[in-house]
C-alpha cells in the first residue's frame, strides 16, 4: 500500500481508478482521461496534488540561503507573494528537483517540491540550512488542490471561502493567504488557474465545494497530457540528476547574472558551457499515426541517436507529441522507432498548446 | 462489471471471437479490455491477406496511457479489417462487440474454436483481473 492523501476516500467514492505514483496511491482518472483533459482546456478541472510537499523555510538569512541553494535567483522575488520556478542542483549540475519558491515574508519563504523527491529534497536542504540558521519545516498539515482552466478562478473563488474573491486580483505567478487558504495563480497545465493550499483537515470540504461549483475532478493521466501539451518537464522523466538544466530546455531558469552569485552547481554548468553542449531537449510532433512514448529511440540522420523522455497522444491537437533528448546539432527532422518501424517526426519548440490554443503548426 | 455476451467466445488475453457460420470469425477486444485500457487513441489493424497463427500479435490498441498487443485467437487469413478504427479509435470504447470489431479471419483450423473460453469461463478471468 502506498501513501494516501486526505482525499483518498473521496477519490474512491468518485469512482477513480487509482495507480501508484512515486509511492502514492493517486487517481489516474475518474472515467475518461480525455474528457478530463478537455474540461481543463475548455472549462475547469481540479487535481489533488496533496502528494506534493510544501516546505516552509524560516529565518533572517533565508533569502541568502536560497541565493546559494537554487539555480534561479530569488533576488527576482521583490514583492511578497511572488513565485519563482527553479531547479535545485547538485554539485555536478544534475537536477535534484524542480520546484516553486514563494516569497512570503523576509524571514519566510515557501517551497513546493515533487512527491517522488520530497525526502531527498528535505535531506539536501536540511544539510545546508543549518549554516544559514534556516529552519526547514515540511508542512504535513497542509493539502493542495490545483484548479485549472479558463473558468477555474471564477469557479474556485465561489468555493474557497468568503475571502477567496479577493484572490481574483492575483497576477500570474503570485500568491497569498486568503482566509484559511493559501492561493497562488500557478499551475502545470498551460491554462489559467489557482493552486490552493489548505489545512489537510479541511481539504475534503474544499473539494466538495469545488465539485458543487461545477469543477471537474481530473486524474494524473490528464495532468500528464496537459503538462506535456504545455511543454512542461516532468521530473524523473524529462530530467533527473544525470542531466543539467541546460540539457533539459531549462536554461532560461538558470540565472548566471549576477556573476558573483555562487549557487550549487554553477561551476559545473559553466564548465559544460565552455565544453559545449552535446544534447538538447526538444519537442517532437509525430508526422504519422501512432503514439510517441518515453524511452522510444530517436535517430537524427548523420548525427546519432537520442531518446524520447515523454510521449503521449495530445487530445487537443489529436496528434502524438513528445519531448526528446537528441544531439545538439539536430535540425527539424528526426525518426522515431515505434514497434520496429521508423516513423518521421518534426522537431518543434514547445509549448504545443497554451490557453486552449495550438502553438505549433500541424 | 463489464459486459460479456454469452454468444461469443473469448481468449484469456481479452479478445472475443464471433463465429459467423461461414468459415470465418470476427475478432475484437472485450468490454473489460477497453475499460482497462481507457480512451483509445490509436488502433493498428492487420493487413488483409495476412496469415495469422493462433496467439500471434495481430493488432495494437493504444490508449492515452499505454499500448497493448491484440492476439489472434485463431489461425487463418485476414479477410477484412476495420478501417474505420484508423480515424475513430474511440469506436472500440463505445461499441467493443459491434462497430468496434478489429478483423475478420478465415479459419484454417475450425477445431481451434473449441479451445476458446465460453462466456462463463471468461467471466472468471475478468473477476480475477478485477480483484
Amino acid at each position: 500500500m502506498g501513501s494516501r492523501t486526505p482525499l483518498y476516500a473521496t477519490h474512491l467514492a468518485a469512482g477513480a481508478k487509482m495507480v501508484d505514483f512515486g509511492g502514492w496511491d493517486m487517481p489516474v482518472h475518474y472515467g475518461s482521461q480525455i474528457e478530463e483533459h478537455h474540461a481543463v482546456r475548455r472549462d475547469a478541472g481540479m487535481f489533488d496534488v496533496s502528494h506534493m510537499c510544501v516546505v516552509d523555510l524560516g529565518g533572517e538569512r533565508v533569502r541568502e540561503f536560497l541565493l546559494a541553494l537554487l539555480a534561479n535567483d530569488v533576488a527576482k522575488l521583490r514583492t511578497r507573494g511572488k513565485a519563482l520556478y527553479s531547479c535545485m542542483l547538485n554539485e555536478t549540475g544534475g537536477v535534484i528537483d524542480d520546484l516553486i519558491v514563494y516569497y512570503l515574508d523576509e524571514g519566510l519563504f515557501r517551497l513546493v517540491v515533487n512527491a517522488g523527491t520530497r525526502d531527498k529534497d528535505i535531506a539536501w536542504i536540511r544539510a545546508r540550512a543549518a549554516a544559514h540558521a534556516v529552519t526547514v519545516e515540511p508542512r504535513h498539515d497542509l493539502a493542495m488542490i490545483a484548479v485549472q482552466g479558463p473558468e477555474a478562478r471564477q469557479k474556485a473563488a465561489r468555493a474557497a471561502g468568503p475571502e477567496a474573491g479577493a484572490a481574483l486580483e492575483l497576477t500570474p505567478f503570485t500568491g497569498g493567504q486568503f482566509g484559511r487558504c493559501f492561493i497562488a495563480r500557478t499551475g502545470y497545465t498551460g491554462e489559467d488557474g489557482w493552486e490552493i493550499v489548505t489545512p489537510a483537515s479541511e481539504v475534503t470540504d474544499l473539494w466538495s465545494a469545488l465539485v458543487d461549483a461545477d469543477v471537474r475532478p481530473c486524474g494524473l493521466g490528464a495532468r500528464d497530457t496537459l503538462r506535456l501539451e504545455a511543454g512542461m518537464n516532468l521530473y524523473g522523466n524529462d530530467m533527473d540528476e544525470s542531466v543539467t538544466p541546460l540539457e533539459s530546455a531549462l536554461g532560461w531558469t538558470v540565472a548566471f547574472v549576477p556573476e558573483d552569485r555562487d549557487f550549487v552547481g554553477r561551476a559545473a554548468l559553466e564548465q559544460q558551457q565552455r565544453d559545449g553542449l552535446t544534447r538538447k531537449l526538444v519537442g517532437l510532433l509525430l508526422e504519422d499515426r501512432g503514439v510517441l512514448r518515453s524511452h522510444q529511440k530517436v535517430i537524427v540522420p548523420g548525427l546519432g541517436e537520442g531518446e524520447l523522455t515523454s510521449g503521449t497522444f495530445s487530445p487537443t491537437l489529436e496528434r502524438s507529441i513528445g519531448l526528446a533528448r537528441i544531439p545538439m546539432a539536430a535540425g527539424d527532422r528526426v525518426e522515431v522507432e515505434i514497434r520496429g518501424k521508423w516513423l518521421p517526426a518534426r522537431v518543434v519548440k514547445p509549448p504545443f498548446v497554451r490557453n486552449g490554443q495550438a502553438c505549433i503548426s500541424l | 462489471m463489464s459486459n460479456i455476451p454469452t454468444e461469443l467466445k473469448y481468449r484469456k488475453s481479452h479478445e472475443w471471437v464471433r463465429d459467423e457460420g461461414d468459415g470465418t470469425v470476427t475478432v475484437g477486444i472485450s468490454d473489460h479490455a477497453q475499460q482497462a485500457l481507457g480512451d483509445l487513441v490509436f488502433v493498428e489493424i492487420p493487413e488483409v491477406g495476412r496469415e495469422l497463427s493462433a496467439g500471434e500479435a495481430c493488432a495494437v490498441v493504444e490508449s492515452v496511457k499505454a499500448a497493448s498487443d491484440v492476439y489472434s485467437p485463431v489461425s487463418g487469413a485476414v479477410t477484412a479489417a476495420n478501417d474505420a478504427l484508423a480515424g475513430s479509435p474511440e469506436i472500440v470504447n463505445q461499441d467493443p462487440y459491434g462497430a468496434g470489431w478489429i478483423a475478420r479471419i478465415r479459419l484454417s483450423d475450425p477445431a481451434e474454436l473449441d479451445g476458446l473460453l465460453a462466456a462463463s469461463q471468461y467471466e472468471e478471468v475478468v473477476k480475477a483481473a478485477e480483484d
